[in-house]
């Protein structure tokens, strides 16, 4: 193929989004709603997702020992507890630093003055972080297993709840999204085809004059990609701007609540949006035309 | 090289024996109904003029897609310009096609485009420069009498004037063959001959035309060789003849 064929269709298939500019238009609207339902949805589930794995990573399960268990052993354990899969962290309290941390909160400042001794002595703990709050349990069961433990306080309300509502989300966010993605797919693809059939007329005139395949599809296929381009562009430049605006509305709105109320950044948003969206687009965009096309080049 | 030469000398040498258009017992059966075309033989010289009459049914159409190569033959084999259409890959077929120029009852312009858009484009599919698209497309709209409408949009032009354009892009590529399928079908009498008159003019260049139109009219006063079609056989052949009645 010559470089000026090349090029002619490359021209060929801009100068078609604007001879078919209403096709074109209602493609682009088709890709654009499709893909911005998609992508709302997209960050609303990943902030709720994001907010439970927030409010889990602040579960704790608090360990203590028998008395006369010696320092080594408690650090002994406390390797084993870290060590753990169901554990991210965990961190040894001893019973001063609990007394100094316990005591404020209950008496006051003046909290030594009726406790001339450490009424939490003998009272080291760790504090254990879960990596999934569902994996209480088995921690739990095991920590109690251990002769040197005296008592393992954890909440299994807590715990159930927000292993509840996370497996919630992510069944329900994974549904919507399958299901979007689903429709986006079957709507931007029909009206890709729907508009090439449309033109199945100007297909025919080409290839009896004696176009080859390329010359035929090329055209269609440049413009099934910019449609599909433009079709993701759109919504993702409309919740880019949507949601930097609503997290700045939130953040300021709700400063109080800010501790648990961990939005997901843009760039988080956008790694998995941009890609998808692209894809989603131009790839429908380029199968599509590609499809239809052939379907008509049998003349 | 050689090999592509032999092959040329080949297909020059059997154009001069059957012919530039050859059909050799040729059937075409659909899935359902009676067959199309039925043994059909036949071979136009090249620089003929020949017209192909028969009522609906009577198997023109499926005869002018066999020479296109939109449809094989059932049975039997189907030369054009010495390339056995049979043996033609779907690759092989656009470089094919441009051995002829085609004209359809309908036009079949890209609306979209104007009228000069519409002729170059046959020019672009083979790969002409530039230079002379725009030396050709010109002179070959001053032959069909549209040199000055070559900025018009197809559909701000007569039935006449639009058919004009068709026979102009099949013409702009120097074909050796052109099909011209009920060419005055959507015209009126003084459109209908213009077109005619051009065809002929076409032909006397030294293009073979096969016609297959239903008007009675001209096909009488041209005095050209006519072959008659009914349910799917040639019932006539006859070197300037004239339309047979069904009746």
């Amino acid at each position: 193929m010559k470089i000026r064929t090349l090029f002619y269709t490359i021209r060929q298939g801009f100068a078609n989004i604007f001879r078919n500019k209403w096709f074109s238009l209602a493609s682009i609207a088709t890709i654009s709603a499709c893909l911005f339902l998609f992508g709302l949805l997209y960050a609303i589930m990943a902030n709720l997702h994001n907010i439970v794995m927030t409010v889990e990573e602040g579960v704790s399960v608090t360990v203590f020992f028998e008395e006369g268990t010696t320092d080594l052993r408690m650090e002994e354990i406390g390797q084993m507890i870290g060590s753990r899969v169901e554990v991210s962290e965990v961190n040894f309290i001893s019973d001063d630093e609990a007394w100094a941390t316990f005591g404020p909160d209950y008496f006051g400042e003046d909290y030594a003055e009726g406790f001339p001794e450490n009424p939490l002595e003998g009272w080291d703990s760790y504090e254990v972080f879960l990596s999934d709050v569902s994996l209480q349990d088995a921690l739990v069961t095991w920590l109690q297993s251990i002769p040197e433990v005296r008592e393992v306080y954890y909440s299994e309300l807590t715990a159930n709840t927000l292993s509840g509502m996370n497996m919630l989300i992510a069944y329900v966010s994974m549904g919507i999204i399958i299901i979007l993605l689903a429709v986006s797919i079957f709507l931007i693809s029909n009206t890709v085809a729907i508009g090439i059939s449309v033109r199945k007329e100007e297909i025919n005139i080409m290839k009896y004059i004696g176009a080859t395949d390329f010359f035929v599809r090329a055209p269609f296929v440049l413009e099934g990609v910019l449609i599909g381009l433009m079709g993701a562009a759109i919504p993702l430049g409309l919740i880019y701007s949507l949601y930097n605006y609503a997290l700045t509305y939130l953040i300021e709105r709700f400063t109080e609540l800010s501790s648990f109320l961990n939005f997901l950044s843009i760039e988080e948003i956008f790694a998995f949006l941009t890609p998808v969206s692209l894809i989603v687009g131009v790839g429908i965009g380029f199968l599509g035309s590609i499809s239809t096309v052939r379907k008509h080049l049998h003349v | 090289m050689r090999k592509k030469e032999l092959l040329r000398q080949k297909r020059e040498s059997f154009i001069e024996e059957n012919g530039v258009i050859c059909l050799d017992n040729v059937s075409k059966s659909y899935s359902t109904g009676a067959p199309a075309l039925n043994g059909v033989s036949l071979s136009i010289g090249r620089g003929e003029f020949v017209f192909i009459v028969g009522d609906s049914g009577s198997g023109k159409s499926t005869l002018i897609k066999l020479l296109l190569r939109e449809l094989t033959a059932t049975s039997g084999s189907v030369y054009v310009m010495g390339n056995d259409l049979a043996r033609l890959r779907h690759k092989q077929i656009p470089k094919f096609r441009r051995n002829l120029g085609v004209v359809f009852q309908d036009f079949r312009l890209l609306n979209d485009r104007n009228v000069y858009e519409n002729v170059a484009f046959a020019q672009r599919i083979i790969e002409t420069p530039g230079k002379e698209i725009r030396r050709n497309v010109p002179s070959i709209l001053a032959t069909v009498g549209l040199a000055g409408k070559y900025k018009a949009k197809t559909k701000q032009l007569s039935g006449g004037e639009q058919q004009r354009v068709a026979l102009a892009r099949a013409l702009v590529n120097n074909p050796s063959i052109l099909l011209a399928d009920e060419p005055t079908g959507n015209l009126d009498p003084k459109n209908s001959w213009d077109i005619m008159k051009l065809l002929e003019e076409i032909n006397e260049g030294g293009t073979t035309v096969v016609v297959v139109t239903h008007n009675r009219e001209i096909v009488n006063a041209m005095q050209k060789r006519v072959i008659t079609m009914k349910k799917g056989v040639i019932v006539s052949d006859e070197e300037e003849g004239g339309y047979i009645d069904e009746d």
